[in-house]
């Protein structure tokens, strides 16, 4: 295929799978309404109430007789959003891969392919999450209603055509320091998400009621998906950060000078050091640490856009078309 | 009252408001433009905002990271971390020593807890599970008490370890700035391509320097530029630049060598760079009746990165006449020219058709009259007051010329280009990175490992025939303990069963009551 052809394949996958992400969006929306309350029966504490491994994050999926109604059908929605989201997935890694081949460099050279990866990044760390852990797959309307209102605004305004990259791009810390920038950030957004619901979750009164509030899974499983996700992220964040320092050592002369895209990413950093401790720290706990996680991503996404498009720094190659 | 406020200045709550703090003071030092990333933009916010900007001047907001504020902020930052690390690691180390403490007095309190029965005697059942816990590299101590045989296990101690390294490993990366600021220095300067500079503050168009540089100890390095290369793919994006160099100290041989994008010069802990290029367009000068000045040459700055229009100036103070018989051209420099509605553009970085549009004047310069004026332009209030008349102008390519009204004739004779270089040194360089590595692994371990007790007590079961073993496990750390725990009583239930059948070599036989 000519590397025009292989642009054009791009383009109409990105399409592609905006439209299937939607169409589990629906599907998610199905599960949510016609799914059971999530239970929350907790475990007999002792030694020999066992819980399965890979159910880390779950309630308590055994025991707990189900109301009648509903249950398995919502569970056969969840189980479709899953596989259509899945098969998203699929399409939009497509995305990445014929516009690599398209231009032959990775394809994270622009604003519209970082963002776009950091997009698929989400959705595949949710999917993982949500396959092993079928409680989560409440949230996917969560997951996938952002992800499709970021890939809509992605393929509208940051579309850049398939070209070539300036000389400073030209280097395996490409490869290095932006991988691990699109894996810390797409997992943040999870995190983020979580942090989101958390607080939706944990407001006082929000067990009573039917409403989806109640569909959600518990607070406790919601904090604790925040929280692996984000020390999952962080160290992937603090190796990106430092990958970039040492890029900028060899590209631009020094490997710190309070470029704004390195001021904003150190004040992501501090944000999500912030989290980790507010954490495990007294008072801090449950909602506030929530609020600083959700500061975090507000952070990153500023980060993204505002930086790259509003002032002007070392790292505006990313020139929007 | 003083170790109050130290108790307060290190606790983990006043980290969290430090680190917000820490994180809200770079704020305005990304919206605002700094001195230290582009004067310009500073000098030009002043001009747009001639009321407000004196204000935030004064609150050091045009250089916030070398503010006393944003000092403050880390400093008390830093000395919290010490305050809280010192004592930590202290600990830390006597616990390295020190076996596993007793376990609690009523173990099944713990949430993490259970009982296992075993047909064994007290004293193997705790051996299987110490045999067990070792396996999984726990440390393991024996304890007789009142209340039976017991055992206590710990492990997971690199996780403070981790802890430790990341959090003294940020003081380290901290000290590594700080000796980078204050002995390091940076000199920026154009040279044309047959040209070269030596590595002294007097030689370089701008520079800086840490207050701790003697500008005696510069390391003695000379640098020519042969030839600068750049490429372009079809659509004009810039695919390399490269810069032929020769260096040395200054009476030593040369060495040769290319530079380029990403793949500057290391030589002893100093650096060489390209951060740059352009367009070097050259004169000849013939006086009439007199002297001919050949193929004299000033950069011209880029003013479009796209298409690398240039403008610059030359500057002949000297022609040999009086002090009011000086030239000067400004221009405008196009590689590859294209008139456009009279006016001259370029619409391509590449030189195929190099053309310049310049102005002539002749007058005095005021070079010598103490103010310091750019090279790259003329000093506007020379033109103003007079003292330097245009006196000629015209669109030139290479080799056409300019005839001017005293009979002077200026000919555009060509172009070189030029390499903006750099040359930097930052003693605190290496030591920063190694903190980041040291800063990356305890990271990994802080968050990655788990801490973990496990306590075990035999007591002999009421009938008498075997063991009865309370088994708890306290986690600290790192998610969830309870399926861990599961799975841990899980394994010892199946160790103790085969420490049986290899005791009781027939198990099955149920005992005679
Ligand atoms: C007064 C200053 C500080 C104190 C007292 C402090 C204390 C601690 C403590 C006790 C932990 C272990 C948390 C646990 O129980 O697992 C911890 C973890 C951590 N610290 Fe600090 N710290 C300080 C400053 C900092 C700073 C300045 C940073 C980085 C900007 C930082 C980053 C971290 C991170 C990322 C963790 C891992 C959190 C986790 O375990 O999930 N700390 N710190």
């Amino acid at each position: 295929m000519t590397e025009s052809a292989l642009a054009e394949l791009s383009d109409s996958l990105f399409s592609v799978s905006v439209a299937l992400y939607s169409v589990a969006l629906v599907a998610f929306c199905a599960q949510l309404a016609f799914g059971r309350r999530t239970e929350r029966t907790r475990e007999v504490v002792g030694a020999s109430a066992s819980a399965s491994g890979g159910v880390l994050l779950d309630d308590a999926p055994q025991a707990a007789p189900r109301p009648a109604g509903g249950t398995d059908q919502g569970n056969r929605w969840g189980a479709i959003a899953i596989g259509v989201t899945a098969l998203g997935a699929l399409a939009h890694t497509g995305v990445l891969v014929t516009r690599g081949m398209a231009v032959d460099r990775l394809p994270w050279g622009n604003m519209y392919e970082f963002a776009t990866a950091v997009v698929l990044v989400a959705v595949v760390a949710y999917t993982g999450l949500a396959l092993r852990t079928p409680n989560l797959r409440h949230i996917g309307v969560f997951v996938l209603g952002p992800v499709v209102l970021a890939l809509v605004a992605i393929g509208l305004g940051l579309y850049t055509e398939a070209a070539p990259v300036v000389a400073a791009l030209r280097s395996y810390w490409l490869a290095i320091h932006v991988s691990a920038a699109i894996l810390g950030f797409g997992v943040f957004m999870v995190s983020g998400i979580a942090s989101v619901l958390y607080l939706v979750r944990s407001r006082p009164g929000a067990d009573a009621g039917t409403g989806f509030v109640s569909r959600l899974p518990s607070a406790d499983v919601l904090d604790r998906l925040a929280h692996r996700t984000a020390v999952f992220g962080f160290p992937i964040w603090t190796f990106a950060v430092i990958a970039g320092a040492i890029w900028a050592e060899a590209a631009w002369g020094r490997f710190w000078g309070w470029d704004p895209k390195e001021t904003w990413s150190f004040v992501a950093w501090v944000v999500y050091a912030a989290y980790l401790h507010a954490r495990t720290t007294a008072g801090w706990r449950g909602r506030p640490a929530a609020w600083v996680n959700v500061v975090g991503l507000a952070v990153m996404i500023f980060n993204l856009t505002f930086v790259n498009l509003v002032s002007t720094g070392l790292h505006s190659y990313a020139d929007v078309g | 009252m003083l170790l109050r406020w130290w108790r307060r200045l290190t606790a983990m709550r006043t980290a969290i408001i430090l680190l917000f703090l820490l994180a809200l003071a770079a704020v305005p030092g990304s919206l605002l433009p700094q001195r230290s990333l582009s004067r310009n933009a500073v000098t030009r916010y002043f001009a747009d905002h001639p009321d407000l900007a004196p204000v935030l001047d004064r609150l050091y907001l045009f250089d916030v990271f070398s503010s006393p504020w944003f000092a403050a902020v880390y400093l008390l930052l830093f000395i919290s971390l010490i305050g809280c690390v010192i004592p930590r690691a202290l600990e830390h180390f006597r616990a390295l020593r020190t076996p596993p403490p007793p376990a609690p007095r009523n173990l099944l309190r713990l949430p993490d807890s259970g009982r296992l029965d075993s047909p064994l005697a007290p004293a193997p059942a705790l051996d299987a599970v110490e045999e067990e816990l070792r396996v999984r590299r726990f440390r393991v101590v024996r304890r007789e008490t009142a209340r039976g045989p017991e055992l206590s296990a710990e492990k997971g101690y690199l996780k403070e370890t981790g802890n430790l390294l990341f959090h003294l490993s940020l003081l380290a990366l901290l000290l590594g700035l700080a000796g980078g600021k204050l002995w390091g220095y940076e000199g920026s300067i154009l040279v044309t391509e047959g040209q070269g500079f030596c590595n002294t503050f007097q030689q370089y168009d701008t520079y800086s320097s840490g207050p701790l540089v003697d500008s005696d100890d510069l390391s003695s390095l000379c640098v020519d530029l042969d030839q600068f290369r750049a490429e372009y793919e079809e659509n004009l994006t810039a695919s390399s630049f490269t810069a032929d160099i020769r260096y040395g100290e200054p009476n030593g041989e040369d060495r040769a060598t290319t530079i380029g994008v990403n793949d500057p010069l290391r030589i002893d802990g100093d650096r060489v760079y390209v951060t740059g290029h352009g367009f070097t367009p050259c004169f000849t000068v013939q006086i009439p009746g007199g002297s001919s000045f050949d193929d004299v040459c000033a950069p011209f700055l880029p003013t479009d990165q796209t298409t690398l229009a240039s403008e610059g100036a030359l500057k002949l103070p000297d022609l040999g006449a009086g002090q009011d018989d000086q030239l000067a051209i400004e221009g405008f420099f196009a590689p590859t020219g294209l008139m456009q509605g009279g006016l001259l553009t370029s619409i391509d970085p590449r030189p195929l058709a190099p053309q310049v549009a310049i102005i002539a004047y002749q007058g005095y310069l005021g070079l010598d009259s103490g103010l310091p004026q750019s090279v790259y332009s003329l000093d506007a209030t020379q033109i103003e007051r007079g003292r330097l008349t245009e006196v000629g102008a015209a669109n030139l390519s290479v080799g056409e010329t300019l005839d001017l009204p005293d009979g002077t004739q200026v000919t555009f004779s060509g172009y070189k280009e030029f390499a903006a270089l750099q040359y930097s040194h930052d003693p605190g360089q290496l030591w920063v990175l190694g903190s980041a590595i040291a800063l990356l692994a305890g990271l990994l371990g802080l968050l990655l490992l788990r801490r973990e007790r496990v306590f075990a007590r035999a007591e002999a079961a009421a009938d008498g025939g075997g063991t009865v073993l309370s088994l708890a496990s306290l986690t600290r750390g790192g998610g969830e303990s309870r399926p861990r725990f599961t799975a841990l009583s899980d394994d010892l239930r199946d160790a103790l069963a085969t420490a049986a059948s290899r005791t009781a070599p027939d198990p099955e036989v149920p005992s005679r009551d």
